[in-house]
C-alpha cells in the first residue's frame, strides 16, 4: 500500500504555519509561566499525612502574614507546592512555614523540598537554557550540512524550529510552567526529531542515487513510505515511555514528560509532513554520479 | 556481517559478564554475599534526599576596604612629603584627589610610582616586569589624580578571598558535622556546598550566611571626643554608640566553646585568645575598669558586658540571651574563622528523604512498566526477532547502568527517566535494522544475504540518527545544570550503549539463529 504524502500538503503547510504563527505570538505578548529556576523564588513543597483543604492552608499563611505566596495542589490533596516571591534565601523560612501550619491546621507537615533561586542565577539559568537550545540546533545544522546537501539541513532546520517552537508555544498558550526540566525535554525533542528526519533523508538520499530521473515529489513519496513503518513504530516505542513516565514518573517529571510526549508527536508529524515535502522548494540535487557520497 | 570470528564472540560474553557483575553489585542483596564488586551507583541529592547550596562571595565589601587602606597609605605619604591637596575621595572603584600646587605633580607621581609598585615576593622571583604587575593604575589629568586598582591585583583579590573562603567554609561544615560533604569551587566567585542525607539545613544556612567579623571596642562615653559610629545591639534593638577605635578582633581567638554561665545557667561562650590578643585585652581592660564593652559580630553588637576587673588571662566569655542553638553556632562560627567578605546564598536545592524515596520508587515503576510496554510491542512486530531485540535491550540497561556505577557518575531523578528514555529510544537501532532487512527481504530471496545487507546498510543511518541526539546530550551537560546534567549522561551513555548492544548483542543473536535455520525463514511474517 502506497500512501500519498502530498495529496493534503497546503492543508498541513497552512496548519502548520497556524500553529507556528499563534505560537510565536503567545511566546512574545503571553511569555511564559516561569518556574521558580527562571523567575527566581522560593518554592516549598509540603506533605502531609491526611488530606488537607487548600483553603486552610491559605487563610493560615494570610494569618501568619506571608506575602506575595501561591499554592498549588501537587498531585494529591496531601501535596502541595507553595511559591514565595522571596528571592533572597532565608534560613529559616521552611523550618517556620511548617511550624506556623502545624499549629493552625493541626497536622503533621513534612518538607518534602525547598527550592530558592537568586535573581543572578534564574538569569543565568534562562542564558545558559536559550544558549543550549542555540547551539543545539547550530550543531545539528553544520552536521547535516556536513553529512548532506544544505537543501536537507535547511529542511531538517525548518522541521525542528517548527517543532520546539510550536511546543513552547503550547506551553505559553496554556501557561504550563516552564523551567530548566523543559529546557532539557525540548533538547531531547531536537536530538529526537531530526532523527526521524535524518533517517526519511538517508532514504530520499539512497533513492535519488539510484533514479535521477523521476519526478522528486514521488520520489520523496516514496522515501516516505518506505520508512514510514520504522518511523511510527519507533515514534511509538518512544512515547510508550515517555507516557509511562508522565503516570507513573512521579510529578517532579510530569512536565518533562509531558513536553517531551508533544514534542515526539509534533516532531513525527514534521518529519513526514514538512522537512521531506520542503525539499521540493529547494532545488535538490538530482545528478549524483559525480559524486557518490560525502561521507568522508 | 552475521560472520563472527570465534575471538569476537569471546569478546563480547567476556564484556557481557563484567558489565553484569559490576550491575549486580549495586543490589543489597548480592552485595551481602562480599563476592562482588562494592562501586555503586552515586546517586543524586534529588534522590536520596539533601541540600545543594551555591554560595556567592560579595567582593565589593572586600574592595572597598582595600581601596580604605589604600588611601590611608596615600594620605600618610602625601602628609610626609608636605604636599597639600583637596578633594580627597574614596568612590566604588577608585581614589581621587586633587593636589593644589601644580608644582608638587611629578614629585607625586613620582611617590605613588614607588608606592604602587611595591610588588611582592612573587612578582621578584618571577621577575615580572612593572607594568604587568602593577598594583594601581593612575590616572592624571592636570591635578587631578585618580587611582584604581589594577585589574591584576583585583584578581588577585579574588582569588586571596576565594581559597580562604573555601578553607573557612570547610572549616565551619566539619565543625557542624554531617556525613559525606562536598565542597568545590565553581567558577571565580562561587561556591558549591552538597550535604547528603540532610533534611533540614536550616542550621548549616545560618552558618554559612554569616561573615563572622567579631570585634571588641568600647562604648562611647559622653565626653569622649574619639570617633565613633552608631550599632545596633542584638539585645534589644537599640542603637549604640561605639567607639571606632579597635581593641582586639576575631584574628587573635584561638578556641571558642558554647557552655552555661556558673551562675544564671545561661548559654554562653567562652573563648580563648593568642598571646598577642591577651596582651592588648589585657593592657584596655587595665585601663577602663567600670567601661562598657561592646563585643560586635557582623555588625551587630551582641553583648555589652561591663569590665569589672582586668583580664589578663586571655580567655573570658561572651553572654548575650543566647538559645544553647545559637551559643553553638556562634562557637563553631568563632572557631572556624571570619570570612573575607560577605557570602550570600544565591541557590538551594533541598530534597526531604521520603521524597527522595519516592522519586526512586516512581523510577523503577516507571521503568519497569516503559520495558514491558517495549519488550510486548517488539514481540508483537518481530515476532522471535522481537526477542532477540529485547535481549539486546535488557543487556543495554545493565550497561548502561554499570558503566554509570564504574564512572562514578551520579544518578539523579532526570538521570533515571534519561534511562527510561533510552529504552525507549535504543530499540530504534534494531527498528532500523529490522524494517531494513523487510526491505531487503523483498529484493534478495538469499536469506543470508538479505541480513546481512541489512545490517551493513543500517550501519550509517543508525551513526547518523544517533549522532545528533548525542549533540543534544553533550550540549545538556556542559551548559545544564545540577539534576538536568544527570539528565544529559544517561542519555548520552545510553545512545552510546544501544548501537554497541545493536551491533554485537542483537546482530551475534540473530545471525547466530539465521544461519541455523536458514532453510526455514523463507518469509518474515512481521507486523
Amino acid at each position: 500500500m502506497e500512501l500519498n504524502f502530498f495529496r493534503y500538503k497546503n492543508i498541513f503547510i497552512f496548519l502548520s504555519s497556524f500553529f507556528f504563527i499563534i505560537s510565536i505570538i503567545s511566546i512574545v505578548f503571553k511569555g511564559f509561566n516561569f518556574g521558580v529556576d527562571f523567575k527566581g523564588g522560593t518554592l516549598i513543597e509540603i506533605k502531609s499525612e491526611q488530606s488537607i483543604k487548600i483553603e486552610n492552608l491559605r487563610i493560615s499563611l494570610n494569618k501568619n502574614k506571608y506575602e506575595n505566596f501561591s499554592i498549588k495542589e501537587f498531585g494529591s490533596d496531601s501535596n502541595f507546592v507553595i511559591y514565595f516571591d522571596i528571592k533572597e534565601n532565608k534560613p529559616s523560612l521552611a523550618q517556620d512555614l511548617k511550624n506556623n501550619l502545624e499549629k493552625d491546621i493541626k497536622e503533621k507537615i513534612t518538607i518534602r523540598r525547598v527550592e530558592n533561586v537568586g535573581p543572578k542565577i534564574s538569569e543565568e539559568l534562562i542564558k545558559a537554557g536559550f544558549l543550549s537550545l542555540i547551539l543545539c540546533i547550530l550543531a545539528i545544522y553544520f552536521y547535516l550540512w556536513l553529512r548532506f546537501e544544505w537543501q536537507f539541513s535547511l529542511g531538517g532546520i525548518i522541521a525542528l524550529l517548527h517543532d520546539i517552537i510550536i511546543t513552547s508555544g503550547f506551553f505559553s498558550l496554556f501557561s504550563l510552567q516552564f523551567d530548566v526540566s523543559i529546557v532539557a525535554a525540548l533538547l531531547t525533542i531536537l536530538g529526537y526529531s531530526i532523527n526521524d528526519t535524518v533517517v526519511i533523508y538517508d532514504r530520499i538520499r539512497e533513492n535519488l542515487k539510484r533514479d535521477s530521473k523521476s519526478d522528486l515529489q514521488l520520489l520523496i513519496n516514496e522515501s516516505l513510505n518506505n520508512t514510514l513503518s520504522r518511523t511510527i513504530k519507533t515514534s511509538l516505542t518512544t512515547l510508550f515511555v515517555v507516557i509511562v513516565i508522565f503516570f507513573f514518573g512521579g510529578e517532579v517529571l510530569r512536565g518533562f514528560a509531558f513536553a517531551v510526549s508533544f514534542g515526539i508527536i509534533v516532531g513525527t508529524y514534521s518529519s513526514i509532513f514538512i522537512a521531506s515535502p520542503i525539499l521540493i522548494y529547494f532545488k535538490v540535487k538530482r545528478d549524483w554520479t559525480k559524486k557518490i557520497d560525502t561521507t568522508p | 556481517m552475521l560472520n563472527f570470528s570465534r575471538l569476537k564472540i569471546n569478546t563480547i560474553i567476556v564484556a557481557l559478564i563484567f558489565f553484569s557483575y559490576i550491575f549486580l553489585g549495586n543490589f543489597n542483596f548480592f552485595k551481602k554475599t562480599n563476592l562482588f564488586f562494592d562501586k555503586n551507583i552515586n546517586l543524586g541529592l534529588d534522590l536520596q534526599g539533601g541540600s545543594y547550596l551555591l554560595l556567592e562571595i560579595d567582593i565589593q565589601p572586600l574592595k572597598l576596604k582595600k581601596l580604605d587602606d589604600k588611601a590611608i597609605e596615600i594620605r600618610k605619604i602625601l602628609r610626609e612629603e608636605n604636599i597639600s591637596y583637596k578633594n580627597f575621595n574614596i568612590e566604588k572603584d577608585g581614589i581621587s584627589f586633587e593636589i593644589n600646587d601644580i608644582k608638587n605633580k611629578e614629585q607625586t607621581i613620582k611617590l605613588l610610582e614607588s608606592n604602587k609598585n611595591r610588588s611582592d615576593f612573587f612578582d621578584k622571583i618571577t621577575g615580572s616586569t612593572q607594568n604587568e604587575k602593577k598594583e594601581i593604575i593612575l590616572k592624571i589629568q592636570n591635578r587631578n589624580f585618580n587611582i584604581t586598582f589594577s585589574e591584576e591585583f583585583e584578581k588577585k583579590i579574588k582569588k586571596d578571598a576565594m581559597s580562604q573562603s573555601l578553607e573557612i567554609v570547610r572549616k565551619r561544615i566539619d565543625q557542624l558535622g554531617t556525613k559525606e560533604p562536598n565542597i568545590q569551587q565553581k567558577g571565580d566567585i562561587r561556591i558549591i556546598v552538597e550535604l547528603p542525607g540532610l533534611s533540614d539545613p536550616s542550621t548549616f544556612k545560618n552558618i554559612l550566611g554569616k561573615t563572622a567579623q567579631l570585634s571588641f571596642k568600647f562604648l562611647k562615653l559622653s565626653s569622649d571626643s574619639l570617633s565613633s559610629e552608631k550599632i545596633k545591639s542584638k539585645i534589644d534593638g537599640s542603637i549604640l554608640d561605639v567607639e571606632k577605635k579597635l581593641i582586639l578582633s576575631g584574628e587573635n581567638l584561638i578556641d571558642a566553646q558554647p557552655g552555661y554561665d556558673q551562675q544564671n545557667k545561661q548559654p554562653i561562650v567562652s573563648f580563648k585568645l593568642d598571646r598577642v590578643g591577651a596582651n592588648k585585652f589585657a593592657n584596655a581592660t587595665k585601663d577602663n575598669v567600670g567601661r562598657p564593652l561592646a563585643i560586635i559580630l557582623d555588625n551587630e553588637v551582641i553583648s555589652a558586658p561591663v569590665i569589672r576587673e582586668p583580664i589578663l588571662t586571655g580567655s573570658g566569655q561572651i553572654s548575650g540571651n543566647f538559645t544553647t542553638e545559637e551559643a553553638n553556632q556562634l562557637a563553631v562560627l568563632l572557631r572556624s574563622g571570619a570570612l573575607p567578605a560577605p557570602m550570600k546564598i544565591v541557590e538551594e536545592r533541598t530534597v526531604g528523604p521520603d521524597l527522595g524515596e519516592d522519586s526512586i520508587r516512581y523510577g523503577i515503576i516507571s521503568f519497569v512498566i516503559g520495558f514491558l510496554l517495549v519488550f510486548i510491542y517488539m514481540i508483537y512486530s518481530y515476532k522471535i526477532f522481537g526477542l532477540f531485540a529485547n535481549i539486546a535491550l535488557f543487556f543495554n540497561v545493565v550497561i548502561l547502568l554499570s558503566l554509570l556505577s564504574l564512572l562514578g557518575a551520579t544518578l539523579t531523578l532526570p538521570g533515571i527517566a534519561g534511562v527510561i528514555l533510552t529504552v525507549g529510544m535504543a530499540i530504534d537501532a534494531n527498528i532500523i535494522i529490522y524494517e531494513k532487512i523487510k526491505d531487503e527481504f523483498k529484493l534478495e530471496k538469499n536469506v543470508i544475504i538479505a541480513f546481512d545487507n541489512a545490517f551493513k546498510k543500517s550501519y550509517l543511518t543508525i551513526i547518523d540518527s544517533n549522532l545528533t541526539t548525542l549533540f543534544a546530550g553533550i550540549i545538556l551537560f556542559f551548559l545544564g545544570s545540577g539534576p538536568v546534567k544527570g539528565f544529559a549522561v544517561t542519555l548520552c551513555l545510553g545512545i552510546i550503549t544501544s548501537f554497541f548492544t545493536a551491533f554485537t548483542i542483537s546482530r551475534l543473536i540473530v545471525s547466530k539463529f539465521v544461519l541455523a535455520k536458514k532453510n526455514e525463514i523463507t518469509s518474515l511474517k512481521w507486523n
